[in-house]
């Protein structure tokens, strides 16, 4: 069997160790292809979709804010009052193509600002902790897949998987890396001594059931040029979801955002990264991007004000996208709670005037066509979170 | 060897050494380790005046990645640490080290801690290990390298004197992140307001990189002036008021929870029963945070003596698989990029809550077959020696017949030394 891409994505393994990059994919009984990306680290909200047409703007952060729309690497409009990061041309593109919306104002309904009990929350869609990911129950939710590869169960490329796709669904995963492999017949002889073990058992079998299936779709493939790692993972990822046997499901991570200090130059290579994989998830999903809705999720904003470093700490309101040829895009959905005087919360953040959830339970009734009632169970504590409708085109 | 000795070499050290004799006593063994000084010596021992002069040469050099001092210092440092590790007569102190050091994690992924990595380990935890966790926090939250990590080393307060003149400010991220993750945890359920206030307390915590030898240097210029109030607790000012602060942290009920949760953690089970965390936190709050009478708790305590539970991290694995092999010092395979490989660079966690120590964040798919795939090639190291007596040397009473079996049976020496290293019972500790 050839093995041109596991020997190209070899050279992948040095930056899946630098950054905090990885890819996990599930099947579902569908054509429709959902992606999730978590941005890890909070991004701020306010840098990559600026409210330039805000008054209150220039007096909490001028000094880290783009020129406006129309001056050199100045801001992309997004309808006068708007714009997105320079670094965000790709998302510009979609968003002027009518696939592409941002909501502002967004946050989950934890307030403590600790990424990782935010992460937790973010990733498991619950008021309090869980050992399952949201994700991974909407793949439970859905009716079992048929003859989807690698038989009807998820796939993670990385070495970690996220507690997004965690849970009962069983996730199975690959990557690239630099070692040498031993002979199938004592990876059969390894499966079998491990079998017993509730750990380490069904983790190697479904590593060999990932892999045998990977080598197969990547089998021939050109090497990617891609210097980061994020954008060859989200190729790689619509190369899988493209796949007509192929999984349907994804969840990307990619970190770099947390920006307490000097956030113009440390925001500018994370966002270029992200802009390029997006691209190469459209380019490498070809015609089942129409199929496609991405959600691009953070655990949340960064405060309103610059800090003593020129950069910005833990705060609330942030900014989500949802992107994809499935999308009801051209639009910013937002409530603005503006940055006036007495506007921001606890006179720090911006104000979070939607859940995420929302947003999240918009995208999987109008995409997936999940009832209320699996989505109260795979988002438990969002009663008060109603399913965002108008994000998905009919 | 009994299971009791098995469980004193795997549980709480490192795995045993080739055949080193083993201890008469395997508690007394423990105890003795942390109550004996730390064995550790390194030839070119790691110092943050050294670190820092790297980096501030580098600053002025700007040299390319090949040639930076900093880096050719980490390659090193890791290099004869990662040694260390292997030829320990003390593997339970070591792995006390490492413990405090995942604990209070500094990364090379961010700060520009790189050159100081080592001397953090060396400076702030090790000779602490055994001491009152006060001190241990108090050489932390002072050391360059996470001044440098958590961006304390540019946190100026707004109204002091430099805030002023310079409209540069506050930077809570050390501030934060040694409530929620060195100290009290959510436990205590803080404010946003004790952040700020603890942020406060430590503005003019920096480093001197031009001073001979640069080091850490307090700026009073730099502090917020007024008396702060964290956890309902005030503080004066000045860098006397930081230290109360810490003091005042390191001996709250809330950090006792916390650290027992995760010793417990660590040396028990992934979800540790409840009594056994009361029993540490206990010890903890009756000596004041004292390490060494906490370390030998968990000794004592029955709980850490059942049968091996906790899956080995890579950074276990590879240092285990290594002292089973017993290869001489000059023959170390090159540890810091297979732990790369493995998923876990030495000094580069992702985030500063450290690597996990739950068996699901290792035990992905493809992080088990990525052990299989290092342990096959690492089994070629095994020449001509009797994979069967390595095994039992190894794992005494632990080794599984099926294993054993497995072993007599394989097709060749190195065959059966990939299936000793990637059987269940050799993955765990």
């Amino acid at each position: 069997m050839p093995l041109t891409r596991r020997t190209a994505l070899l050279g992948l393994a040095t930056s899946l160790s630098i950054g905090r990059t990885t890819l996990a994919l599930a099947a579902a009984p569908t054509d429709k292809r959902l992606v999730v990306v978590i941005l890890r680290g909070a991004l701020d909200g306010m840098a990559a979709v600026v409210p330039y047409g805000d008054p209150g703007l220039a007096e909490l952060r001028g000094e880290i804010v783009p020129p406006g729309p129309g001056q050199p690497d100045g801001l992309l409009d997004l309808g006068g009052f708007f714009g997105l990061h320079p670094a965000l041309a790709g998302v510009h593109a979609m968003y002027k193509a009518n696939e592409g919306l941002a909501v502002h104002a967004v946050a989950g309904s934890y307030r403590v600002r600790s990424h990782f009990e935010a992460q937790d929350y973010l990733e498991s869609g619950a008021d309090h902790r869980m050992t399952s990911g949201w994700l991974n129950r909407v793949v439970a939710a859905l009716p079992p897949a048929k003859t989807v590869q690698p038989e009807g169960d998820a796939l993670a490329v990385g070495v970690s998987v996220p507690l997004l796709l965690r849970g009962p669904a069983r996730v199975a995963n690959w990557a690239p890396h630099g070692f040498s492999q031993p002979a199938p017949d004592l990876y059969a002889t390894i499966a079998a001594l491990n079998r017993s073990d509730p750990v380490t058992g069904p983790a190697i079998t479904e590593g060999l059931r990932a892999r045998d299936f990977s080598t197969t779709v990547m089998a021939g493939e050109e090497e990617p040029k891609e210097r980061n790692a994020f954008p060859a993972l989200a190729r790689a990822a619509g190369e899988m979801l493209g796949a007509q046997d192929g999984p349907r499901i994804a969840a990307l991570e990619i970190g770099g955002w947390d920006t307490h200090t000097v956030q113009v130059n440390r925001l500018a290579g994370p966002l270029k990264q992200l802009d390029a994989g997006l691209v190469a998830l459209k380019t490498a999903l070809g015609p089942a991007w129409a199929q496609t809705a991405v959600l691009v999720m953070t655990e949340f904003g960064r405060t309103a004000r610059v800090n003593g470093t020129k950069g910005t700490d833990h705060g609330t309101g942030t900014v989500a996208f949802v992107l994809g040829g499935a999308v009801a895009g051209g639009r910013i959905k937002a409530t603005w709670p503006g940055l006036g005087a007495g506007q921001l919360f606890e006179n720090r953040d911006l104000a979070p005037t939607t859940d995420l959830r929302a947003v999240a339970k918009g995208m999987l009734a109008s995409h997936l066509g999940l009832d209320a009632g699996a989505l109260g169970q795979i988002f438990p504590d969002s009663h008060g979170a109603g399913a965002m409708p108008g994000l998905i085109r009919t | 060897m009994d299971t009791r000795t098995a469980h004193a070499l795997v549980r709480f050290g490192l795995g045993r050494r080739g055949a080193e004799p083993l201890p008469p006593d395997p508690t007394a063994w423990l105890l003795d380790q942390i109550r004996q000084p730390d064995p550790a010596r390194f030839d070119d021992p790691p110092t943050t005046a050294k670190g820092l002069a790297a980096l501030r040469e580098d600053r002025a050099t700007k040299p390319p990645p090949g040639e930076s001092r900093a880096r050719a210092l980490y390659k090193a440092q890791a290099a004869a640490q990662l040694a260390n590790a292997v030829m320990t007569p003390a593997p339970f102190r070591e792995r006390l080290v490492w413990f405090w050091t995942n604990h209070f994690v500094i990364s090379l992924r961010r700060g520009q801690c790189t050159a100081v990595a080592a001397a953090f380990v060396e400076e702030a935890i090790r000779p602490h290990v055994t001491g009152p966790f006060n001190d241990m926090l108090l050489a932390v939250i002072r050391h360059p390298a996470m001044l440098l990590y958590l961006d304390n080393a540019t946190s100026v307060g707004p109204d002091s004197l430099a805030g002023q003149r310079s409209h540069r400010g506050l930077n809570e991220n050390l501030a934060r992140e040694c409530l929620e993750l060195h100290t009290v945890s959510p436990l205590a359920t803080y404010t946003q307001a004790d952040v700020t206030a603890f942020a406060k307390i430590l503005t003019g915590w920096s480093i001197d990189l031009q001073a001979d030898p640069p080091g850490f240097r307090y700026r009073p210029f730099a502090h917020e002036p007024g008396i702060q109030t964290v956890l309902r607790q005030p503080f004066p000012p000045d860098e006397a008021g930081g230290i109360t602060a810490l003091r005042f942290l390191a001996n709250h009920p809330a950090t006792h929870r916390f650290l027992a949760t995760k010793l417990a953690r660590h040396f028990v089970a992934d979800d540790p029963p409840p009594e056994a965390i009361r029993a540490i936190e206990g010890v903890l709050r009756d000596t004041s945070g004292d390490l060494g009478a906490t370390s030998a708790a968990l000794v004592k305590l029955d709980a850490a003596w059942q049968p091996a539970t906790k899956l080995r991290t890579p950074m276990d694995f590879v240092v285990a698989s290594v002292r089973a092999l017993d290869l001489p010092a000059d023959q170390l395979p090159p540890m810091t990029g297979i732990l790369a490989g493995l998923g876990q660079p030495l000094w580069a966690a992702p985030a500063p809550n450290g690597w996990p120590d739950h068996a699901a964040d290792w035990a992905s798919p493809e992080a088990m077959l990525r052990r299989i795939d290092w342990a096959s090639g690492f089994a070629g190291r095994i020449g001509d020696r009797d994979v069967i007596e390595v095994a039992d040397t190894a794992l005494g009473p632990l080794l599984r017949s099926e294993t054993r079996d497995a072993v007599r049976h394989a097709g060749s020496r190195r065959d059966a030394m990939t299936l000793l290293l990637t059987s269940p019972e050799f993955q765990r500790r």
